[in-house]
């Protein structure tokens, strides 16, 4: 990536559009950049915490991305992690205190992962290759981008884990009744972590199968 | 290149301006969360009482309907606040912060206890709630009890951090169920708690069944942090419990 340039680019640059549709597929931040796999198999039992989760942390990204781009000229570079931690910390904090004040039940059930968000590889990993060396608005589109890349796998995992394993949607019956009655049972597994991860690594075989780009020569 | 001064003076300007957005945030947020945690509260008060449908969006019209009495009890079991009126959640005893009382009462030092009243299909229900410390993080809950104190109607637990899928079942209704129609006096009138029994309830001899639930497989230590809150919190009241059976 090229840093500072002179002549100014649109806003929604075909650049910056790949800055946003890039880490959803080609560039996803679990599948292909393998971070914040942790969190994506905690918080992926059910829908509602996946998706406030993916929320959480989208925002999370992006505003640490947008400040650690604005200060990336006067922070010294010898203290440069401490002070990303500090703004990706306030940001987290804030964060669990609104979810605390509004949402108080999701807040509940995401519990320690929100603290967790600060940990989550994908917001150090973005702060230190592109927020540091590129210009505000494009690292505010990469968090944002990251962040949806994050919430998509989220969303399938958890789709699959909460209609496999709880038989509902949203907390939803969506598997009939009479199916249970003909013997069908939800399968324990998927609520455990180690099927999340095993279903992760059915999408990125899927994804690799797909995308030949992607495959290690 | 950075100077040292440069950096000490950046650091200590960053840190300054966190602490004053976080102090900030915190101050406009209390009132928000406090409110959650109240209507939490109740919503755990009621379900032990076994008024199921409470949730957030309804404890407190149910809470006003049910609770009829709410009392704040001294250590000997003398009644020191009674509270009638609505709404509620203004009462004294509501107000009472059980883990200070208790840890109060660890210190030897004079604690008071808050106790609920309900009426609820004609019967009058008497709602204990409980503190205690489990695996990783404190657990909590309430225990509603028969008006002669002996016959557990329902209970709730809750808890911080306890094991997903392990110890943090002991939030989950099916655990939950299991102390329905238990005992916590034994028929000669000595206080037994409720014990929840490694390998099952099945492993006790028969007369002592009633006094146990089938604990959780693999939540040994959350199991023991329920037997000591059980235990501990119960023993708090039975100076009132014995006056007014």
């Amino acid at each position: 990536m090229s840093t500072e340039k002179t002549e100014r680019e649109a806003i929604f640059s075909p650049k910056n559009i790949k800055l946003l549709t890039g880490p959803l597929n080609l560039n996803n931040p679990i599948t292909v950049q393998v971070l914040g796999i942790c969190s994506a198999l905690a918080v992926t039992v059910k829908m509602k915490p996946a998706i406030v989760m993916a929320l959480a942390l989208m925002v999370v990204t992006a505003f640490s991305n947008l400040l650690v781009s604005f200060l990336r000229n006067g922070i010294p570079a010898r203290i440069r992690i401490i002070v990303q931690l500090v703004i990706v910390s306030v940001l987290v904090i804030l964060v669990d205190q609104l979810l605390k004040a509004f949402v108080f039940d999701v807040s509940k059930q995401l519990s320690v992962y929100v603290g967790l968000i600060i940990t989550n590889c994908i917001i150090m990993g973005r702060l230190e290759a592109f927020a540091m060396a590129n210009k505000p608005w494009p690292s505010f589109l990469d968090g944002i981008g990251n962040g949806l890349g994050y919430g998509l796998l989220l969303i399938i995992v958890a789709f699959f884990r909460e209609l496999l394993g709880s038989g509902t949607l949203f907390g939803f019956q969506v598997i009939p009744q009479s199916l249970y009655n003909a013997g069908y049972v939800n399968n324990g597994m998927m609520i455990l972590p180690p099927m999340a991860l095993i279903t992760i690594g059915v999408i990125i075989w899927v994804q690799r199968n797909y995308n030949k780009a992607l495959i290690e020569k | 290149m950075y100077t040292n001064r440069y950096i000490f003076t950046y650091a200590a300007i960053l840190v300054i301006v966190a602490a004053a957005l976080l102090s900030l945030a915190a101050m406009l947020l209390k009132p928000f969360q406090e409110r959650n945690l109240a209507i939490e509260k109740m919503r755990g008060i009621l379900t032990s009482a076994q008024v199921t449908e409470a949730n957030a969006s309804n404890a407190i019209p149910l809470f006003n309907k049910y609770i009829v009495k709410e009392l704040v009890l001294d250590p000997q079991g003398n009644i020191l606040n009674t509270y009638t009126k609505s709404p509620k959640e203004n009462a004294p005893a509501f107000k009472l912060n059980l883990e200070e009382e208790l840890y109060n009462k660890s210190q030897k030092r004079p604690y008071k206890l808050p106790l609920y009243i309900a009426e609820k299909d004609g019967k009058t229900i008497y709602i204990i709630p409980m503190r205690g410390t489990g695996l990783w993080g404190p657990i909590w809950g309430n225990i509603a009890l028969t008006s002669d104190f002996k016959r557990v109607i329902g209970v709730f637990f809750d808890d911080e951090e306890e094991t997903p899928g392990l110890g943090g079942e002991i939030a989950k209704p099916k655990f939950q169920n299991e102390f329905i129609g238990k005992t916590i006096f034994d028929d000669n009138g000595n206080f037994t708690s409720i014990k929840v029994v490694k390998g099952g309830v099945i492993k006790l001899p028969e007369a002592q069944r009633i006094h146990g639930v089938d604990a959780l497989s693999g939540a040994t230590l959350t199991s023991n942090g329920v037997n000591d809150m059980l235990r501990n919190v119960l023993k708090s009241y039975l100076p009132y419990i014995k006056n007014h059976r």
